[in-house]
């Protein structure tokens, strides 16, 4: 059974139609890459999802119940946000807490855990994503893959049943974009749900289970990533694998 | 210099009333809350657009001609409370908007609500913008604390202004006055440089 499935997802700023109807279902284990130029509606159909933007029309099936997009409640909201992870391209760590708090706070604060307690966990998870020696560092004492870590390590705080990663390695050097993607990885193998907005092309071939071609604020073609890459089925997608090949294979 | 014992507290408690108002000010017009957003904006209008020894004058002076009769003392509290409460609103209210929209985002991510995010993520790191800013205030604010002499509040300057009419030493006197206020902003100054430092552990607000 999916566990998320969006249908008919409209948003517009103002004149522009960013979203024109996006339908998309993720099952449980699923780690979608979702591609696609700049400007074609990725981005902003992670963040509908996850209510940083307010859809214009829209439901969203989560973990078996139906939401309204448009007439959600704040406290639905809550409650699913409650359930899911939130990777940022810049990252957005707490820049007055140290990568230990940032793990900790949501769990301290919005869900009461004992502070001890959420401590423990939050070593645990810095560990996983191996930035253990550093938990008392503040984010302006990290660099930016080392803080990209720190917000994976946040995200997975909540125990959540998906994570949604908005271009987690648009920002940083190339160099430190591997110690970001191998972490996601490891995810991954782990049967971790995940919904990632990419221009990592070798990301998406190699770990995601399906990918997603968006533009327009369309999706343009879906499938298995294995006949997703080597065989797409519109010529659109084609054009575009070629060209990030291009772009990347040099 | 019993002046000293008037000067300071009444420096000490009008900011701290300043502050809260400052505050409150701040967040109803970030939080965007429907009429009093108006509310304030209109008190800071008012008070940054009308001069201080007047509005210590309405209060003092104006006010017991409608039955109100405040003593000199509460009056100038009142008075230099809100007065500079207008001022360091918009100091705040410029410092939350300097923290970027991420950070509240990124509360809402790991479930946080609204006041949750603002009391301890938001407000935080505001707080270290606005402190050199407020301390600019803090000290206009203990020299602005002169004017009270002018509603008989028995403060340092009006205390030097009562020894100089009684013996004429008006040089020696005014000057020594003068340094003690260079005493007082000296002193603050240095607070505040401690302050900074204390505030900027986490690397100040730097990404």
């Amino acid at each position: 059974m999916a566990m998320l499935e969006v249908h008919d997802l409209y948003k517009r700023f103002e004149q522009t139609e960013v979203l024109k109807g996006v339908s998309l279902s993720v099952d449980k284990g699923d780690v979608v890459a979702v591609l696609g130029p700049s400007g074609g509606g990725k981005t902003t159909l992670l963040r509908c999802i996850n209510f940083l933007e307010k859809a214009d029309s829209g439901t969203l099936v989560f973990d078996g119940v139906t939401h309204d997009l448009s007439s959600i409640t704040r406290a639905e909201i809550a409650s699913i946000r409650l359930r899911t992870g939130f990777v940022f391209q810049n990252y957005n760590l707490f820049r007055n807490k140290t990568a230990l708090q940032n793990v900790t706070e949501g769990l301290i604060i919005a869900r009461k855990m004992e502070k001890k307690e959420a401590e423990a966990r939050g070593m645990r998870l810095l560990e996983k994503v191996g930035m253990a020696d550093r938990a008392s560092h503040y984010p302006s004492q990290l660099s930016g893959g080392q803080q990209q870590r720190v917000a994976i390590a946040r995200a997975l705080s909540a125990d959540p049943q998906i994570i949604y990663f908005d271009e987690p390695t648009s920002a940083l050097d190339p160099e430190l974009i591997g110690e970001v993607l191998s972490v996601m990885r490891s995810l991954a193998e782990e049967g971790m749900t995940m919904i990632v907005v990419t221009h990592e092309m070798e990301f998406a071939k190699n770990v995601s289970s399906r990918s997603i071609f968006m533009e327009n604020g369309v999706i343009v073609e879906e499938g298995d990533s294995a006949s997703f890459f080597s065989n797409p089925k519109y010529d659109r997608t084609r054009e575009f694998l070629q060209m990030e090949e291009n772009r990347t294979g040099i | 210099m019993p002046g000293l014992l008037v000067t300071i507290p009444l420096t000490v408690i009008s900011f701290s009333f300043a502050m809260i108002i400052a505050i409150l000010t701040a967040m109803v017009q970030v939080a965007n809350v429907p009429v009093l957003r108006k509310l304030a904006r209109f008190y800071i209008w008012v008070i940054r657009g009308t001069p201080l020894l007047v509005q210590l004058y309405v209060v003092f002076f104006g006010l017991p001609s409608v039955g109100i009769r405040v003593d000199a003392f509460p009056a100038a509290v009142i008075v230099f409370s809100i007065n500079e409460g207008a001022y360091c609103a918009e100091t705040m209210r410029a410092a939350i908007e300097s923290v970027p929209a991420g950070q509240m985002e990124a509360g809402y991510c790991v479930g946080m609500n609204y006041v949750q995010i603002m009391t301890r993520i938001v407000l935080p790191q505001a707080f270290r913008t606005a402190f050199p800013p407020l301390f600019n205030s803090l000290i206009g604010m203990v020299k602005d604390t002169s004017l009270a002499a002018n509603i008989t509040v028995a403060e340092m300057f009006f205390a030097a202004q009562r020894i100089a009419g009684r013996t004429y030493q008006f040089m020696t006197l005014y000057l020594e006055l003068a340094f003690i206020y260079l005493m007082f902003s000296t002193v603050l100054t240095r607070v505040q440089a401690w302050g900074e430092k204390r505030l900027n552990s986490y690397g100040g607000n730097k990404i």
